[in-house]
């Protein structure tokens, strides 16, 4: 049970502002998820071929260098990266499955958060506001970004139960909700080598799309698979590299309200999120309906203000 | 051919009684609904002892030297908590599933004894709330009776989610029990089966239960305390939830938990038994730093001042008694046993509750039968019963050496059966060992 | 005319001080401004007071009202006018799910549309909505009035009881129990009634009527399929 916060910027030239929009709206979700909260961030790339990896240790004074050396030798390749609090973004042309693995052998406790060309993904266990401030959300630019604050249900409060989950490239999902038939699709997952960290049941819906989306459905196809495999209440949020999505299963009492100007799409569980946001008071407000897909995404032929689309 | 009876072996799979229930169903192709709680063997509180004063531990003496029985409920928001003379309440049962003078007579008992009843799935009469000078009220899925006045008039607001006899169902009342009275308090046509929702109307989930319990503050002006009653199922989940929802007061239902009517198998096969509920609830809480600041009320099962004691050691503030109410009232007790037999029961064997035809006059709408119970009658039964228990549960904390009840703790216990050490987190008698520890 | 504002007043100020006011107050006009969504606003009001709120509002807004007359100037969020007793309520956007849920009296007229399940379990509240009206909406509703100018979305009046609906554009799917009746004279002068009230101009001959088919109040093995 939860907040989902969501912000896509259709005008380019707010993208510095990123941070500063999203984090009020973040804190406002603060009585409904009180226990831990993270946000995914998609933001300048890499260099062209590279990977952005998002680390954790849960160790303040980590030695990431020591990490970044021992990849670049061990698998010849070039590393940069840089840390903010607990959470380091490792940077590599090397493949993902290659770094992935050495990181494993190098150091069993690090985390890997998530793996993409644009997507950096920060959570902690924490108040949304001092998990904000610990990561600095307010000084981050980027195209679009969406937010978790979480009031755990039936997993631990641990920096790995938070959400966003990421289990693929550049994808995130943040969940409001409660599943009921996530065990028995966990196992079925596994056996189709999607791996798990948890036992929260909002990582099996990370896992869910990743293996449809690697079996080459369409982001709406996956998310139409899931209404339909997926048993309980959600609502979901997921990221990708290029724009985002939000489903409600169709019974829909999880709450979500979704805003657009000319300048924004905003997306969150309770309205007085969104009235954080400058213009919020002249935006269209309405609310998704149930078993159908809203999505917006960067096209190339309209990089700069990208309107969305409702499947 | 006589029967050599040492041939005679019916099966454990198919004993008398399931034959008859299948060929019940087969007869009537509905599930069958009746009253009462679970009736099966569980592993309860009778397996587990009191280790009294010993060579290293020394008993108080009776009645000079005191065992307080206070218990303050709902200190963590509410201006004005409650403060118990006795930890056992009055569990909430309906208008509807009682009659009135049911709810009197409980009330006027839990007056007299420095308690609280709580009001049920019809919402809230006036007798019972004049009898009953500290009265919690329910708001649950149905919400049949709410209303802002009787809201202002509780002392404490009980949260419905579910109750150890049926958790993730909601209230039911037969048709033969829907009067003219009750109809007109729940809004629903005379004579109609009523069957409540199970989730509550306008919110669903912790997240949304906190913005909901901060509306019932706002209405009432955060003077009284909230608390949240769940069956149990989930329990270190859902206590965690209620106290991050903001509740005052947990009140913790286990499996043998009665109803006046629901599905039978929905009583005998949905949640677990107290035993184990109320140590899940208590590491909950301890977890959270938050034992004894949001308060613990324990039902579902309780039926002596042992009870009361064990449940107190394990951690809980309070108990509620449902079940156990009824029957100091008469619930089966062996009169006018002719309309036991006419309800095709027997004194002791009855669960006749969903029938209105209560043979004591305590689960019925109907005027005559209820005058086989007269308020004054029942409350000064209920009261020398919670007198009993009372006394029952000072005699066991005095010769554990408490001078106050929640000072009992797991550690003057002692479990007997393997089931009932793991369960409650007690050692099995004669040794150090705590299965699953 | 008082004004108080939730950008320098705690909720609890305002909620406390509106709480207060009796009937025969002299000032019967106030207004509410910045509400920024907030939740529980104009709760548990009991005096016959007009209330304007400037701007949207969250969850519970107007809850169990008795008497005072509430607009919201804005979108609503959910459970609107819940467990409302007299009064009214009046929405100039759009009001979220379980909108007038399990109201016992008093008028909600929304100008906009609502999400899913308005009018659950209402118990005698009259529900105007000159939009549409999302799934599940007179879920086991007991008593009272819904009127929809504009569509309703699937299952309408599952398990209804003695609520009558009224609705004039598509209704997607009904409910469990739930049937179309005829409209009579009595019952188009309760809806030209409940129209006037609620402000909205529309012809009561172009609805149509909804109720309970009154087969699942008691159980009967034959119709075991509907549950």
């Amino acid at each position: 049970m939860c907040g989902i916060v969501g912000l896509y910027l259709k005008d380019d030239a707010l993208q510095p502002e990123l941070g500063r929009r999203l984090a009020p709206m973040l804190i406002e979700m603060t009585d409904r998820g009180p226990d831990s909260a993270g946000f995914a961030v998609y933001r300048n790339g890499a260099p062209q071929g590279w990977s952005k990896l998002t680390l954790y240790h849960p160790e303040p004074a980590y030695d990431w260098d020591v990490l970044e050396q021992g990849l670049a030798q061990a698998l010849d390749t070039q590393c940069d990266g840089f840390r903010r609090a607990s959470h380091f973004v490792l940077m590599t042309p090397a493949a993902d499955e290659a770094a992935r693995r050495w990181i494993g052998e190098h150091d069993g406790d690090v985390r890997i958060m998530s793996v993409g060309e644009a997507i950096e993904i920060y959570k902690e266990k924490g108040l949304p506001k001092d998990v904000a401030a610990r990561f600095g959300l307010e000084t981050m630019s980027g195209t679009h970004a969406i937010g978790h604050t979480r009031m755990a249900t039936e997993s631990a409060v641990t920096t790995e139960h938070s959400h966003p989950f990421s289990t693929g490239r550049d994808l995130c999902l943040v969940h409001n909700g409660s599943l009921s038939n996530h065990n028995r699709l966990r196992a079925w997952l596994r056996r189709r080598g999607i791996e798990f960290q948890t036992d929260n049941d909002s990582e099996v819906a990370a896992g869910y799309l990743t293996h449809r989306l690697g079996e080459g459905a369409s982001l709406k196809e996956a998310l139409e698979a899931a209404i339909k495999d997926l048993d309980g209440f959600f609502t979901f949020a997921v990221g990708t590299r290029d724009g985002f999505a939000v489903v409600r299963d169709p019974i829909a009492c999880k709450h979500a309200v979704l805003a657009e100007t000319d300048q924004w799409v905003a997306m969150a569980t309770e309205y007085r999120a969104i009235a954080k946001l400058p213009g919020a008071e002249e935006a269209r407000i309405w609310e998704p309906v149930p078993g159908e897909i809203y999505s917006w995404e960067r096209t190339p032929e309209s990089p700069g203000i990208n309107a969305g689309e409702r499947h | 051919m006589t029967v050599d009876p040492r041939t005679l072996r019916s099966s454990s799979s198919f004993p008398p009684h399931v034959i008859a229930e299948i060929q019940r169903a087969a007869d009537q192709g509905l599930y069958e609904i009746r009253g009462f709680g679970a009736k099966r063997a569980l592993p309860t509180f009778d397996d587990l002892v009191f280790l009294g004063a010993s060579t290293s531990r020394y008993p108080l003496e009776g009645y000079r030297e005191k065992c307080e029985t206070k218990v303050v409920l709902g200190s963590r928001f509410a201006k004005n908590p409650i403060e118990l003379k006795i930890p056992i309440t009055i569990a909430g049962m309906s208008f509807g599933a009682l009659g009135a003078n049911a709810k009197e007579a409980l009330g006027r008992a839990a007056t007299a004894m420095g308690t609280t009843t709580t009001t049920g799935d019809g919402g809230m009469t006036p007798e019972e709330r004049e009898s009953s000078e500290t009265l919690v009220y329910q708001l649950l899925p149905s919400r049949y009776g709410m209303n802002p006045d009787d809201l202002r008039k509780a002392d404490a607001i009980e949260v419905v989610i579910g109750q150890g006899a049926k958790p993730g169902g909601g209230g039911m009342l037969l048709g033969q029990k829907i009067t003219e009275r009750v109809a007109g308090m729940r809004t629903l046509p005379e004579g109609i089966d009523q069957r409540s929702a199970c989730r509550h109307p306008d919110w669903t989930g912790p997240d949304d239960l906190e913005i909901k319990i901060h509306e019932l503050r706002e209405i009432t002006g955060w003077r009284v305390p909230i608390y949240i009653k769940i069956g149990a199922t989930r329990v270190t989940y859902d206590v965690q939830l209620a106290v991050k929802a903001g509740a005052d007061v947990i009140v913790l239902d286990g499996m043998q938990g009665g109803t006046a009517a629901t599905q039978d198998v929905f009583i005998e096969h949905v949640g677990i038994p107290t035993l184990p509920a109320v140590r899940q609830a208590v590491e909950a809480l301890q977890g959270l730093d938050m034992h004894r600041e949001v308060q613990l009320i324990v039902s579902g099962g309780i039926r002596s001042g042992a009870d009361v004691a064990k449940a107190l050691a394990l951690g809980a503030d309070a108990v509620a008694i449902g079940s156990a109410a009824m029957v100091a009232l008469g619930c089966n007790k062996p009169v006018f046993v002719e309309d036991y037999q006419a309800l095709g029961t027997e004194p002791g064997c009855c669960h006749h509750c969903h029938t209105g035809r209560c043979p004591v006059g305590i689960t019925t709408q109907d005027p005559e039968l209820e005058q086989r119970l007269p308020p004054d009658v029942g409350a000064r039964l209920v009261r020398n019963y919670l007198s009993t228990m009372v006394l029952e549960l000072q005699t066991l904390a005095r010769a554990c050496g408490k001078s106050h009840v929640h000072n009992l703790e797991p550690e003057d216990l002692a479990a007997l059966t393997i089931e009932a050490a793991a369960m409650a987190g007690v050692p099995l008698a004669g040794t150090h060992w705590i299965p699953g520890r | 005319m008082a004004r108080l504002d939730l950008a320098e007043m705690s909720l609890r100020q305002v909620n406390g001080e509106l709480q207060a006011l009796e009937a025969g107050v002299n000032d019967l006009d106030w207004r509410i401004a910045n509400p920024q969504g907030a939740h529980a606003v104009a709760v548990g009001l009991t005096a016959p007071i007009r209330l304007t709120i400037e701007g949207h509002v969250g969850f519970y807004c107007g809850g169990m009202n008795q008497n005072a007359e509430i607009k919201v100037e804005g979108h609503a969020g959910p459970g609107l006018a819940e467990n409302m007793m007299s009064g009214a309520v009046r929405v100039t956007g759009n009001a979220s799910q379980m909108a007038g849920a399990t109201g016992h009296g008093g008028l909600l007229v929304v100008e906009g549309d609502t999400s899913s399940r308005c009018g659950i379990s209402m118990k005698g509240i009259d529900i105007v909505v000159k939009g549409s009206v999302g799934h599940m909406s007179a879920f086991m509703a007991q008593k009272g009035h819904l009127v929809v100018c504009g569509d309703a979305g699937r299952d309408l009046g599952d398990s209804i009881y003695e609520a009558i609906l009224f609705v004039r554009g598509k209704v997607e799917s009904l409910g469990a129990d739930c049937i179309e009746k005829d409209m009579r004279p009595e019952h188009r002068e309760v809806l030209a009634g409940l129209l006037a009230e609620a402000g909205i101009d529309a012809d009561p001959s172009e609805f149509r009527r909804f109720g309970s088919a009154r087969k699942l109040y008691n159980f009967n093995i034959d119709h075991a399929d509907q549950y």
